[in-house]
């Protein structure tokens, strides 16, 4: 039997490499790639701990997490193509017209 | 014998995931992301969550990874105009900044005890369904509104003239 702990560390190192992803690349398309990484580590640990404690709590909440990233996702790439139909760049700092 | 399977899927997982991180090419990332999802899945499958584990395949690899791959497709980014990845002072406190977040959060997991209450369900259709339908159906009812605005702002910002 895994420790739950396992699992939960799993998690952390999923979520730790998507932070990396996005605060260290430039390139638009893989920092969104990055978000989804960090929001499935999280749902590593919902369903794991809706595993382990026996509560079916966990998946409904991972079940919304994915929900929600699926919206992210759509919203995300549609701004991304806007964006490219205007700048002709994915890089993101070129991508700076709030920026003063 | 969740162990020898909990290893090899989370090194898969983890495996995909950093070379999502550091591909140049988008269309690698999107391929090693789907890699790392199957592996989460199967770690679903080894908590009991089987439920999950379609929804994950399904939804995550099937819809959202395939949406990614489109847009790479069509937006179709040549090889030399790729934004140049330079080290800069900043992307390295970042980089540091991300590894601390990960050593506190690996400090609370290890600290985390937490019950055991061994051979339960709860990952079925049935047990997750039965939550989702009786003590969450104001949230899941909510989930659909926000997949609708999530079209609408894609099809708005996409369209070129509305």
């Amino acid at each position: 039997m895994v420790e739950p702990s396992a699992y939960l560390l799993l998690s952390a190192i999923l979520f730790g490499i998507g932070v990396v992803g996005v605060v260290a690349r430039k390139n638009v398309l893989i920092i969104l790639m990055s978000v989804e990484l960090m929001l499935n580590g999280v749902n590593v640990a919902f369903v794991s701990a809706g595993s382990y404690l026996g509560d079916a709590t966990g998946g409904v909440f991972a079940f919304m997490v994915m929900t929600v990233a699926a919206a992210e996702a759509a919203v995300g790439l549609a701004l991304l193509i806007a964006l490219y139909r205007l700048k002709e760049t994915i890089d993101i700092t070129e991508l700076r017209i709030l920026k003063w | 014998m969740e162990l020898p399977f909990f290893i090899l899927f989370g090194a898969i997982a983890v495996g995909g995931a950093i070379m999502v991180v550091t591909r140049r090419h988008p269309m690698a990332s999107a391929l090693y992301l789907i890699l790392s999802l199957f592996a989460v899945a199967a770690l679903f499958v080894l908590r009991q969550a089987h439920f999950l584990a379609a929804i994950q395949v399904i939804v995550y690899a099937g819809a959202v990874v395939v949406l990614f791959i489109f847009v790479i497709m069509l937006i179709n980014v040549p090889e030399d105009r790729l934004p140049v990845e330079r080290v800069t002072a900043m992307r390295v406190l970042g980089v540091i900044a991300a590894g601390l977040l990960l050593l506190e959060s690996a400090v609370i997991a290890r600290r985390f005890a937490m019950p055991r209450i061994p051979a339960n369900d709860v990952g079925t259709v049935e047990a997750v369904g039965r939550a989702l339908f009786i003590d969450y159906l104001l949230a899941f009812e909510l989930t659909s509104v926000l997949l609708l605005a999530a079209v609408i702002g894609a099809i708005a910002l996409a369209k070129k003239k509305i």
